[in-house]
């Protein structure tokens, strides 16, 4: 059932020997890194270059396992007016990240071994990170009867993660037998905690913002129910949850409660919702457009306080990318969502590093060890040590910058920090030692 | 003013501004020639993706009065319908020349958008955005409720006043608008609604919220505005059980109006459902100023025209 990862293939085969040399693995003590054959060669102070090699100066830079995220709409098939499996993964690499899994609400939903292969052969031949397609839980996101989940467990893009994200399997009866289903083969459910009869019409969080603005709301009520309903069900049957971009305050007590019990859970932030706060709908800019909605400041304080107690286990970006006429309408018109993958270590670092909540070792934790946990990575969030793939980032936290979409790889220009002042530059992203980005530009293929 | 968007744009000596001119405006047409000069070769383009006559046709009769050429955009039977969106409209609009756009939309924020996306360069109107504000309709309320309750002083405004505010609340723009202004004002606001009416979050409001209409009107208010229960809006929300119990608990009968002070009037922005959330009787008795609120609402309007496009208004500028 196993087959070898084309892209680590591919990419040993042309990895250049690199010398990483006075950077801070985990921003720790300094250490050099000796990258060779596509693997971490060595870790250790003062190495010697070897002949050939190539010396990357990494002075007050952190080194970082390549960052991994759990939740991206790559948008391929059937949205590429918004982004490609190219266009994604080259922002993603950008952004640190040398895998992503790919969300599977496209057109035709990844709801079949055929598509979620098609997704993941598309990201080997682009080639800029590790594409690891999520399946459907349901036909079609219907939320009606399962979807084939075995067959694409057992097809050449291994899918482990299952979600019907942008819609939330609602019928408890469903969500349980997936749930159980997925044991089997080691799978997990990554939901969308929505309940769907309290969010009809929903535009904005519900509360003091929405009631000026006349914006129908959507209550926390309407997550949290949904993920107290699934902890309860995943104790029930002994399975594991996946909680996709938990965004409320009570969320956080939830989960909090549930892993109190032993219960397996694991749940993820997205780095908007670390950030902003629904002040930002009274701009009436859909670009602040996003589900779940932006939250209150107690909400940001809380998933703060979660991310940083291990709570919440890791930081997901939701990178939803949109064309500019889908969002230069109408609030109420506008699609949902926001890209992330460019800046989210940006904002991680920002909120939470340099507020001091998080060091860098809880960042690697959150924004490469775990998701690849609990996405079944192998070759992700690996320890920079000697002998494990050579898949790691070097991060300057130092440089300060105005956050400007137009950069971006991404074909999207739906950022929510654009204008923003955020810290660190992506030095260098190496995946299965091949230079994917140096300085910040991607390293285009020879 | 560079546009008339949201109550919560104003300060308290804008709003009275605009009375003040409205005063004026309201003069001029008792005159035997009722048509003024003031915006002679202006065009205003009321655009209405939603349909209003009554708005419409208010905001037309005051661009009129003031020699404005007007355009009437409605979505039905236009590009609209056809899928074509507000930026291609307002791109449209731009190009033909209008000096200011009138809208009324059902989304909330689209005068917002229409005022600051870059798209056009005018003047914009805010003539209703989805359940978010209705400006000039709480002008021409407040018009209305200073000339009953406190005449012939075109700087007062409506300090110590009592105003109750009866109805469907959530998705009543009207209601928003109001609370703002009259409370900017100097009156004291109380809303009145069943709960599942009231927003959640309307608690930061700087009013008082009752479910209590007898309670309420006990109190001895000045004046009670009764908002039209949006029945469209109601189907499958279960808000209320049935109209009976609403109209039981929150209309405004004959024998509730007969518990109101002596002077204290009785407003409602129509179109009414009449013997639903007011009766007839008490539509049509002499408390009742709702006919007034109309007449009221082409004086603010041409109020507002007058602040937005006027060249000597624009020129001694107030800045919100």
């Amino acid at each position: 059932m196993r087959t070898e990862n084309t892209t680590t293939a591919a990419a040993t085969a042309e990895a250049p020997t690199l010398l990483i040399r006075g950077g801070r693995p985990y921003g720790e003590d300094v250490q050099d890194l000796l990258l060779e054959g596509g693997e971490i060669r060595a870790v250790g102070t003062d190495l010697e270059a070897p002949a050939g090699a190539e010396v990357i100066d990494a002075e007050g830079c952190i080194v970082l396992p390549g960052l991994v995220d759990l939740h991206t709409h790559l948008r391929e098939p059937g949205g590429e007016e918004a982004e490609t499996v190219e266009t994604g993964t080259r922002a993603a690499a950008r952004g640190g990240f040398t895998a992503v899994h790919a969300m599977a609400n496209t057109t035709p939903v990844a709801d079949t071994a055929g598509v979620v292969e098609q997704v993941a052969r598309r990201g080997d031949v682009a080639g800029w990170c590790a594409v690891r397609p999520v399946g459907a839980v349901t036909v079609g996101l219907a939320g009606e009867r399962l979807a084939e989940l075995d067959a694409m467990a057992g097809s050449r893009a291994r899918v482990r993660v299952f979600s019907d994200d942008g819609k939330c399997v609602h019928d408890p009866v469903l969500m349980r037998r997936a749930l159980e289903y997925v044991k089997s083969f080691d799978g997990v459910i990554a939901q969308h905690a929505q309940d769907p009869r309290l969010t009809e019409g929903a535009q904005m969080h519900e509360g003091v913002v929405s009631a000026e603005l006349g914006l129908a709301g959507w209550p926390a009520v309407a997550e949290e129910s949904i993920i107290a309903r699934d902890v309860l069900l995943a104790h029930h049957v002994g399975s594991r949850l996946h909680v996709c971009h938990l965004s409320t305050a009570g969320s956080v007590d939830i989960i909090r409660w549930a892993k109190q019990r032993g219960i397996a859970v694991t749940a993820e932030v997205t780095p908007h919702h670390l950030l902003l706060t629904d002040e930002k709908v009274r701009q009436f800019d859909a670009v602040y457009k996003v589900n779940p909605p932006l939250r209150t400041a107690e909400d940001v304080a809380a998933v703060r306080e979660g991310l940083a107690d291990g709570t919440i286990d890791i930081v997901a970006t939701d990178h939803a990318p949109h064309p500019r006429d889908a969002k230069d309408r109408e609030w109420d018109q506008a699609a949902m969502g926001m890209t992330g993958l460019e800046t989210a270590l940006s904002v991680v670092q920002s909120t939470m590093v340099d507020e001091g909540r998080l060091t860098w070792r809880d960042v690697a934790r959150v924004l490469s060890e775990k998701p690849a946990e609990i996405g079944r990575d192998e070759d992700q969030g690996r320890p920079l040590a000697p002998g494990s793939p050579a898949t790691v980032l070097v991060w300057d936290p130092r440089p300060v910058r105005i956050a400007d979409p137009g950069e971006h790889a991404s074909r999207s220009r739906n950022s929510p920090v654009a204008g923003l002042e955020l810290p660190g530059a992506n030095r260098l992203t190496v995946l299965a030692g091949r230079p994917t980005v140096r300085d910040g530009a991607i390293v285009e293929h020879p | 003013m560079r546009h008339f968007i949201s109550i919560a744009d104003l300060d308290r000596a804008a709003a009275i501004d605009v009375l003040a001119t409205a005063e004026h405006m309201a003069e001029t047409q008792s005159r035997s020639i009722r048509k003024l000069p003031t915006l002679v070769g202006s065009t205003v383009v009321n655009l209405f993706f939603e349909d209003s006559t009554r708005t419409r046709i208010s905001f037309e009769a005051a661009a009129k009065r003031l020699s404005a050429d007007v355009i009437n955009f409605s979505a039905k039977g236009s590009s609209v319908s056809k899928g074509e969106s507000l930026k291609d409209t307002a791109l449209t609009l731009q190009a033909m020349g209008a000096d200011a756009v009138v809208v009324r939309s059902g989304s909330a924020g689209a005068a917002h958008l229409l005022a600051h996306a870059g798209w056009i360069d005018q003047p914009i109107v805010n003539a209703g955005d989805g359940a978010h504000e209705h400006p000039t309709q709480a002008m021409l309320d407040a018009f209305t409720l200073r000339r009953h309750l406190r005449p012939g002083d075109s700087a007062a405004g409506l300090d110590g006043l009592h105003v109750v505010i009866v109805g469907d609340v959530l998705h009543s723009r009207v209601a928003r608008s109001n609370v703002l202004l009259l409370t900017l004002l100097g009156a004291r606001v109380t809303l009145v609604a069943p709960p599942a009416l009231v927003p959640v979050g309307a608690g930061a409001w700087p009013c008082e919220i009752s479910y209590d209409l007898d309670e309420a009107l006990a109190s001895g208010p000045d004046a009670v505005m009764m908002l039209r229960v949006q029945r469209e809006r109601m189907v499958g929300g279960g808000f209320f059980p049935t109209a009976g119990e609403y109209s039981r608990r929150y209309g405004l009968t004959i024998d509730r109006a007969a518990v109101l002070p002596e002077h204290a009037i009785v407003l409602h922005p129509g179109p009414m459902n009449r013997g639903f959330e007011i009766a007839g009787d008490v539509a049509d008795s002499p408390r009742s100023v709702i006919v007034e609120q109309v007449a009221s609402g082409v004086f603010v309007r041409m109020a507002v025209l007058y602040h937005l496009l006027a060249t000597d208004a624009r020129e001694a500028p107030r800045e919100n």
